[in-house]
């Protein structure tokens, strides 16, 4: 009883069905979305908001006409501009530190055959992941008071400059570069340090990018070092205040600018994101699958 | 193996940062605090004094010890459970094959960039009894009257989901990336020999995603374990009562509010032995791989 109209509208049957399920599923992305950023959402309004306005019943989720005052009070109140200077110095450093010192490894490790201990340091540098901060921090912290350290930037940043990560990231994409190069190189009479920095640095870009974006987003979120390696305005970072900015003198916490003060501090950490990720998810998430 | 420089000292040099690095801020502090972890301070606080093991006994008779394990644990659970059971879910839906998943993806993702501490701020906001909106919401909508700071449960509930959903962005990259290695044929195939949607993603997509939940498994673990210090340090200090209480705040609190060396030590070293036991399970279950503290 098949005919070509019948099936035409089978077709298009078909056609709507498909339709459907595809705005369905636009539809349930999308609530996901707004689910995750509800709480940033409602930061943002709060935000905006005077401090009568923050207290009000019911809570407000219409945005008010206070967002600048309220970043001016926050940037004023934990001397911003200080803070975010620290914290991208230290984020920096840190980033570029594991970067240079994680590179160096690995060619070491991939470029010279199997010199005497040479296995004997993988395992020495891999074993960092084995020792996080809280394992250490006494010790730690009784090192860089007596280096001379506290409340520096030293103390900040050179106790995380190695990388069992990033040693680990270059070491597998060197063994994936062709031997050919190295021995054109050779040939070519270019030694070893001139044939990383002309041609395994530009290759490793994807995974330079990726290791920068993981470790910028790793310093300059870190709240417990900081907390305990430094004591002065001076020297504090982002994250702590933020603390600062909740436990003001005020009675009631003056969420308005609590929230501000976060707000401006997400910033750079969001920016790097925003403009690493390509790398990060080729360089880094992908390469766990092998 | 790629080609050869034949150069003797090099490799050394090149290795010497790194190596230096880890022995004088990694690996002699921890055996420090392995030594450290035999000796009290003295009552006046001038010299220490060789306890032996006493200082771990003291730590496992200690109801506050104890608690802070318990409650560590507890907010491990909930980050894992539910932290994988929802980043999962975003991944599936931004690897559709619709148009914007692109975009979809960005948006899944971005929880990562925050630190713990603005997650908390955030979510100590949101839970507020006054000027927090979910507390009203849940009232408005018939539900009881909450308030996390003076109930110790609903913090410790409220303290992990914080923890939970700074992390999802994370999961959410590694689920898209175990996702890409699923075949498409292997679906296609089923889909057209009639599996419907959920079988198809319990007999096929699951067992390919399972390398990468047990990864996401023990990375959330650690994380839970170790990093979110910030979180309950703006949120809770360790409140009301000890019931958010995690390890890594005793820990702090005792070494650096207390000045109970030898005690913060025993606990630093506890702490290594939790770390060792989810490394061992890392490399026998999901084997070598790079990953991130």
């Amino acid at each position: 009883m098949s005919t070509p109209a019948m099936s035409v509208l089978a077709g298009a049957g078909y056609r709507i069905r498909r339709q459907v399920k595809t705005g369905l599923t636009h539809l349930a992305a999308w609530g996901t979305i707004f689910i995750l950023a509800l709480p940033v959402l409602y930061a943002l309004v709060m935000s905006t908001l005077s401090f009568q306005e923050a207290y009000r019943f019911p809570p407000s989720l219409v945005p008010g006409r206070h967002l600048l005052a309220n970043l001016q009070e926050a940037w004023v109140h934990i001397n911003m501009g200080r803070l975010l200077f620290n914290s991208t110095v230290v984020a920096v450093a840190v980033a570029v530190g594991k970067m240079v010192l994680s590179v160096l490894a690995a060619f070491a490790f991939t470029y010279f055959g199997d010199f005497r201990g040479k296995w004997l340091f993988f395992g020495l540098i891999l074993i960092t992941h084995m020792l996080p901060l809280p394992v250490r921090i006494v010790p730690t912290f009784e090192l860089i008071t007596r280096l001379g350290w506290a409340d520096t930037y030293w103390a900040l940043t050179v106790p995380f400059f190695a990388s069992a990560t990033g040693t680990l990231l270059f070491r597998q994409f060197f063994l994936t570069v062709p031997h050919a190069l190295a021995d054109a190189a050779r040939i070519d009479g270019a030694g070893p340090m001139r044939f990383l920095v002309s041609i395994l640095l530009p290759l490793s870009r994807t995974n330079l990018a990726a290791l920068f974006m993981v470790e910028f987003i790793y310093a300059w979120n870190e709240y417990l070092w900081p907390l305990v390696a430094t004591s002065s305005d001076r020297m504090r970072v982002v994250q702590i205040g933020i603390k600062t900015l909740l436990a003001s003198e005020a009675q009631a916490a003056e969420w308005n600018v609590v929230m501000a003060g976060a707000m401006i501090s997400i910033v750079p950490p969001l920016l790097v994101l925003l403009l690493l990720q390509g790398a990060f998810v080729k360089g880094f998430a992908l390469q766990q699958e092998k | 193996m790629p080609s050869r420089f034949p150069s003797r000292i090099l490799p050394y040099l090149l290795l010497a940062p790194s190596v230096l690095i880890v022995v004088v801020f990694l690996v002699v502090p921890s055996i420090q605090s392995l030594y450290l972890s035999f000796f009290q301070t003295s009552p006046f606080g001038d010299r220490m004094i060789f306890v032996g093991l006493r200082n771990f006994t003291r730590l496992f008779r200690s109801a506050e010890y104890l608690n802070a394990f318990w409650v560590t644990l507890i907010a491990a659970l909930i980050v894992v459970g539910v932290g994988l059971a929802a980043s999962l879910l975003c991944a599936v839906l931004a690897n559709q094959r619709i148009r914007g998943s692109h975009l979809y993806r960005t948006l899944m993702i971005w929880p990562y960039a925050l630190s713990p501490a603005v997650a908390g701020t955030i979510w100590a906001l949101l839970w507020h009894p006054t000027a927090g909106w979910l507390p009203y919401a849940i009232q408005a909508l018939g539900g009881p009257s909450l308030n996390w700071m003076t109930s110790g449960n609903l913090a410790l509930v409220v303290v992990s989901l914080a923890a939970t959903w700074k992390m999802l962005g994370y999961n959410v990259i590694f689920f898209l990336a175990g996702l890409q290695g699923v075949p498409r044929e292997l679906e296609e195939a089923a889909e057209v020999d009639g599996a419907t949607p959920f079988r198809r993603f319990i007999h096929i997509t699951l067992p390919f995603l399972s390398p990468t939940a047990l990864f996401l498994l023990i990375m959330n673990s650690l994380y839970a374990f170790f990093e979110i210090f910030g979180l309950v340090d703006v949120m809770t200090k360790g409140g009301p009562g000890r019931a958010t209480d995690i390890l890594v705040y005793k820990l702090w609190r005792d070494g650096f509010v207390n000045l109970q060396t030898g005690l913060a030590a025993a606990e630093s070293i506890i702490l290594f032995v939790v770390v060792a036991i989810l490394t061992v399970l890392q490399f026998r279950f999901v084997g070598q791989r790079v990953f991130y503290q």
